[in-house]
C-alpha cells in the first residue's frame, strides 16, 4: 500500500515542484512564447515531445526561430500487476533541434514474488535528438517532419539477461510525420501523427536489447489520432507496434486513447486508458496513464 | 494487434479526403462571423488584444490604427466571401521592411482567436477563418 501511494503521489509533488518553478520563471521568458499553444506536444514516456506512448514530429517547448523552449514532466502509468513512472526534461531550439532525457522506473509488482526476482524494478535512461527535416505543423505545405535517435540504456541488466535479452543498451531511430489538418472533423482541426521506427527494444528496453528469438532491429509503426476540441483540449488514440524478440513471453503492440488539457503554454496535462497488453508473461496490462508537463 | 492501424489509416484518409474538397466561392463563413458587422467587432477586438500585448504592440504603436482596422476589416470580409472589396495595399507591400518573424505572426493569430472567444466565434467557424488566412503567412513574415 506504501509504494503504490507513494507511487500515486510521486509524480504529483514532482509536477507542484515543477508548477512553482515555471510560475517562477513565467514572466522573464514571456517574449520568448512563439509558437502557438499545444503544438509543443506533451511528453512522450521516452522524453521525446509528442504524444504518450510516441514521439511526434514537434519539438518540445514553444520556441520559434532564434528562440529556446524547453519542459520538465512527470508520467505515472497504473497497470495491474506493474507500474511505470518516468520523468524527464526536453530542450529545444529554434523549432528545428531537441535533446531529451528520460528516466523510466519499471516496478515488477505481483511478479517478485511469484517468480522470486532478485530484483523489484527495474530502471533505464533515454537520451534522445530529435531534428526537424522540414514542414511545418500547420503553415507549409509540407508536414513536419523529424528524425530522431534515442539512446538507451538499462540498468538492472541481471533480470532481462535471464530471459535472453541480448544487450543493456542500444542506439535506435525513428522518422516520423505530423500535421494539423484545419477544420477537419465536423469543423474541428485534426492533428495526423505517422512513424516509423527502427528498434530492437525488448519492452521499449525496461527488459534490454535484441533477444534469443531474434537479434536485429525491425522497423516498427507507430501512429496517432488527435482532435482538437479548441486550442487547449486534446482527445485522440495512439498506436505503437513492439517488435517480439523474447521466447519466455509475449510482447503486445501498444495503444491508448488520450484527453489532453493545456490550459496555458506552461502547464499540460494529459490523463488516458493504456492498452499495454501481454508483459513479462503477464496479460491484460491495461490501465491508466497520467502525465504532467511544466513548458517555459 | 493490427486493427489500431487499420482504423487510423481508414480515418486519415477520411480525413484527407475531407480536406481536398473546396467549396467555390460561398459567403457562408462570412455569414457566420455576422457579416461585415461581425468582423468589424472581431477586429476591433483583435486590436484590443494587440494594445495589450507586449509582443507585437510596437509594430501598431506608431500606424494610422484607424486606416488599419479598416483594411483588416475589408480583408477579412472578402476572404470569407463577403460582398466587400480589398482597397489596401498587398501583404507584401504593407509588411515590407518589418522584417515580421513567425512568433510575431504567431502572437497576432493568439490575438486573433483571443478576440474571437470574446464575441463567442464557434471554434469551427473560428478554424474556417484561419484555415484561409494561415496560406498567407509567407506574405506577411520575413519581409
Amino acid at each position: 500500500m506504501a509504494r503504490s501511494l507513494s507511487a500515486v503521489f510521486s509524480p504529483v509533488v514532482l509536477a507542484s515542484v515543477v508548477g512553482g518553478c515555471v510560475s517562477a520563471m513565467a514572466p522573464v521568458v514571456e517574449a520568448d512564447q512563439g509558437r502557438l499553444i499545444a503544438t509543443g506536444g506533451a511528453s512522450s514516456i521516452e522524453g521525446a515531445a509528442g504524444g504518450g506512448i510516441i514521439p511526434w514530429a514537434v519539438l518540445a517547448g514553444y520556441d520559434e526561430k532564434g528562440e529556446w523552449g524547453a519542459n520538465v514532466f512527470a508520467t505515472h502509468i497504473n497497470l495491474p500487476d506493474y507500474t511505470l513512472d518516468v520523468a524527464g526534461a526536453a530542450f529545444s531550439y529554434g523549432n528545428r533541434v531537441e535533446v531529451s532525457y528520460a528516466h523510466q522506473r519499471f516496478d515488477l509488482g505481483s511478479l517478485v514474488n511469484k517468480l522470486s526476482l532478485p530484483e523489484d524494478n527495474l530502471t533505464q535512461d533515454v537520451f534522445g535528438v530529435k531534428v526537424r527535416l522540414f514542414g511545418d505543423l500547420i503553415y507549409d505545405q509540407l508536414p513536419q517532419v523529424s528524425l530522431g535517435l534515442e539512446y538507451k540504456h538499462q540498468n538492472d541488466f541481471l533480470i532481462p539477461s535471464l530471459v535472453g535479452s541480448k544487450r543493456d543498451s542500444d542506439l535506435e531511430g525513428y522518422l516520423t510525420a505530423s500535421r494539423l489538418f484545419m477544420g477537419a472533423a465536423f469543423g474541428y482541426n485534426v492533428v495526423v501523427n505517422g512513424g516509423l521506427r527502427y528498434s530492437r527494444a525488448n519492452e521499449t528496453g525496461l527488459l534490454g536489447f535484441g533477444g534469443d528469438r531474434r537479434d536485429t532491429r525491425s522497423v516498427l509503426k507507430e501512429g496517432s489520432v488527435a482532435l482538437l476540441f479548441n486550442p487547449r483540449w486534446a482527445v485522440g488514440v495512439e498506436y505503437r507496434e513492439k517488435p517480439d524478440n523474447l521466447s519466455f513471453a509475449g510482447e503486445s503492440d501498444w495503444a491508448d486513447m488520450f484527453v489532453g488539457w493545456f490550459p496555458n503554454k506552461h502547464v499540460s496535462v494529459v490523463l488516458a486508458y493504456a492498452r499495454l497488453g501481454e508483459i513479462a508473461t503477464l496479460d491484460n496490462q491495461n490501465g491508466t496513464y497520467l502525465s504532467v508537463q511544466g513548458s517555459f | 494487434m493490427m486493427r489500431p492501424l487499420r482504423w487510423m489509416s481508414i480515418l486519415v484518409l477520411a480525413l484527407l479526403v475531407g480536406c481536398a474538397q473546396q467549396p467555390p466561392k460561398d459567403d457562408s463563413l462570412y455569414q457566420d462571423l455576422g457579416q461585415r458587422a461581425g468582423i468589424q467587432k472581431i477586429i476591433e477586438g483583435m486590436l484590443l488584444h494587440i494594445a495589450k500585448d507586449d509582443r507585437i504592440f510596437k509594430y501598431f504603436a506608431k500606424v494610422d490604427i484607424v486606416r488599419v482596422r479598416d483594411k483588416l476589416v475589408e480583408k477579412f470580409c472578402v476572404e470569407a466571401g463577403g460582398p466587400c472589396t480589398y482597397t489596401g495595399d498587398t501583404l507584401a507591400e504593407a509588411h515590407k521592411g518589418m522584417n515580421l518573424s513567425r512568433s510575431d505572426f504567431n502572437a497576432l493569430v493568439e490575438n486573433l482567436i483571443d478576440s474571437m472567444d470574446d464575441q463567442h466565434i464557434p471554434v469551427p467557424v473560428q478554424n474556417r477563418l484561419i484555415a484561409r488566412l494561415a496560406p498567407q503567412r509567407r506574405e506577411v513574415i520575413e519581409k
